[in-house]
């Protein structure tokens, strides 16, 4: 279980996140939606570690981030960011390979091998596992990085708009695969998402934030309601059940 | 597998070149020649050791394929202390004559400037590197011109003196100082020996190194200062020649296109050893000692430069 409890950042005098406590449930997708500057990535970059926070702490089982080794924070939380530029020409299993990198160094086992062979199978990858990555199109380099989280075989997975420039099929591929890891394989899911009928169809839980702060806290029935969202995105969205999905149709509001 | 094998041809090249110029023309005189020819060798080797993994390390670091670590302006420190010396004390002052106390005085100068720069620059936090690069532009533009400023003032005769040190030789090296050198070189290795591995996760770019687990800030410190020791080390050794650097590791790239560190510093260290044992070959037997190696390899290493620039913007 992670815990935020009372997190800020500041740039300058200006609050990004402000006093944000959130539980991350265990084996759950749970989205994070807002408004653009709301703070979601500030607080995804604080939970993983990439980013200082000025105040607060984040509890993981009970123990502050902060004072776990690099190491093996990263091989119980692993983070995917939004834009993943490179410097380096790989290949889609040596990007993969690397999700190993915590546990072998570098010098991957028999063992390694197996889970960057099961991880590329789970993406759709293996066909095309010796390509470079800059000769694939924007949503094969985004399974490509999916699949080395997955390598990376931590039980909580944060992802910062894993959806973004990608389109339907492969945003609904990407869902599916996620919601199949918690469900599967048991990992604790972290995403940022800007549909929020994505966040509506596939999550568990939703956390809705706003300038810096979390407004709303819940089950996804909870917070996929006129009233809700109205709130959170200062616009009156219908909301329609259709199939069994409650679907915002924000469209024309 | 092919890596290998190229690897295995340049090291035999390298070979070759080292004893070529360790034999050719010797006529026997194994006592007087060859161990002074091989005082140079070594020298060449830890130069080229230690220009070709500080350059490596520092382009991963920096993820730019197009700079060298002379822009943190050790080498224009450098010439500033050799200037400033010479203008206070005078070239036969034993600080500018005793080839070890310069050194020592050298090297000791240029670490401690280093690590002042990144000690002050470490505390703030993110986006530090770029950051440190500007300023370090900035402190080598000002050495420069500060240096200068003295080499107008300074007698002519002494200027001379300066002249010679603000280019690369290899044909002036103190048997005494090479041995220091290599031990320091040794010692730094063996230390940064953990740090390596970690280079490979390091070029993919700072968020996913650490979501690997790479204790991103203090593994970047510690390659700086690495990086610094070298460039302090072959610089008092034999004069600024960092800019053959930006060749060695280009050249490396392009040759094994990998992204294995191990490869790539190893070739870019092969590399520079061919380039300065057999240049400095060419310059003894072919140009009879009538330029000098550094010429060269800057003459080369400009225009390979320009050729980066030119292919750099065609991708953009």
């Amino acid at each position: 279980m992670i815990e935020v409890k009372s997190l800020s950042k500041f740039y300058g005098k200006k609050a990004v996140v402000e006093d944000i406590s959130v539980t991350i449930q265990p084996r759950k997708i749970t989205s994070f939606i807002g408004p653009n500057g709301a703070g979601k990535s500030t607080l995804l970059s604080m939970v993983s570690r990439l980013l200082d926070a000025d105040t607060g702490d984040v509890l993981m089982d009970q123990t502050d981030v902060r004072k776990m080794k690099s190491n093996e924070f990263a091989k119980r939380v692993s983070i995917l960011k939004q834009s993943n530029y490179m410097n380096v020409r790989l290949t889609i299993r040596e990007l993969v390979s690397f999700g190993r990198f915590p546990y072998s160094k570098g010098r991957l086992t028999e063992e390694d091998e197996r889970i960057v062979d099961q991880s590329l199978e789970y993406m759709g990858l293996t066909d095309m596992q010796d390509q470079f990555l800059d000769e694939l199109s924007g949503g094969q380099r985004q399974r490509a990085f999916i699949a080395m989280v997955i390598a990376q075989d931590t039980e909580y997975i944060l992802l910062d708009e894993p959806l973004n420039n990608l389109d339907m099929k492969h945003s609904v591929q990407i869902m599916k695969i996620l919601r199949r890891l918690v469900d599967e394989l048991g990992k604790t899911v972290v995403i940022v998402l800007h549909d929020i009928n994505f966040a509506s169809v596939y999550s568990d839980w939703i956390v809705a934030m706003k300038d810096g702060r979390v407004v709303k806290d819940g089950p996804t029935e909870q917070i996929i309601q006129s009233d809700a969202l109205k709130e959170i995105y200062d616009m009156d969205i219908p909301i329609q059940q259709m199939g069994g999905c409650r679907i915002c149709v924000y469209f024309n509001s | 597998m092919r890596n290998s094998i190229k690897m295995m041809i340049l090291a035999l090249v390298a070979a070759g070149c080292c004893v070529l110029y360790l034999f050719h023309d010797l006529n026997g005189s194994f006592d007087y020649a060859l161990p002074r020819r091989a005082i140079k060798v070594i020298a060449m080797v830890i130069t080229g050791f230690t220009i070709a993994y500080a350059t490596v390390v520092f382009q991963t670091i920096t993820h730019n394929r197009i700079l060298t670590p002379s822009i943190m302006g050790l080498d224009a420190l450098y010439m500033l202390i050799q200037t400033l010396i010479i203008f206070f004390l005078g070239s036969d002052h034993m600080v500018s004559a005793n080839k070890q106390i310069n050194f020592l005085i050298s090297v000791a100068a240029m670490m401690v400037f280093a690590m002042l720069l990144y000690k002050f620059l470490f505390k703030r936090g993110d986006q530090q590197i770029y950051f440190l690069l500007l300023v370090g532009i900035i402190i080598g533009t000002f050495f420069t011109s500060f240096s200068t400023f003295f080499q107008v003032l300074i007698d002519p005769n002494e200027f001379q003196i300066v002249q010679d040190r603000m280019f690369a030789s290899f044909n002036n090296i103190n048997a005494d100082l090479v041995w220091l050198a290599l031990v320091i070189v040794v010692g730094v290795i063996i230390y940064a020996w953990r740090l390596v591995k970690y280079l490979d996760v390091l070029s993919l770019g700072r968020e996913t190194a650490i979501n690997l687990g790479v204790p991103y800030d203090s593994v970047v410190k510690q390659m700086l200062i690495v990086t610094a020791i070298f460039i302090s080390i072959s610089t008092a050794l034999v004069g600024p020649i960092t800019f053959f650097g930006l060749i060695v590791a280009n050249l490396s790239y392009q040759f094994f296109k990998t992204y294995k560190h191990k490869v790539l510093i190893s070739g870019a260290v092969v590399m520079s050893v061919i380039a300065l044992v057999g240049g400095q070959w060419v310059v003894e037997r072919v140009f009879s000692f009538s330029t000098t190696l550094s010429v060269i390899i800057n003459f080369i290493g400009g225009v390979y430069f320009i050729y980066l620039l030119l292919k750099e913007r065609k991708k953009a």
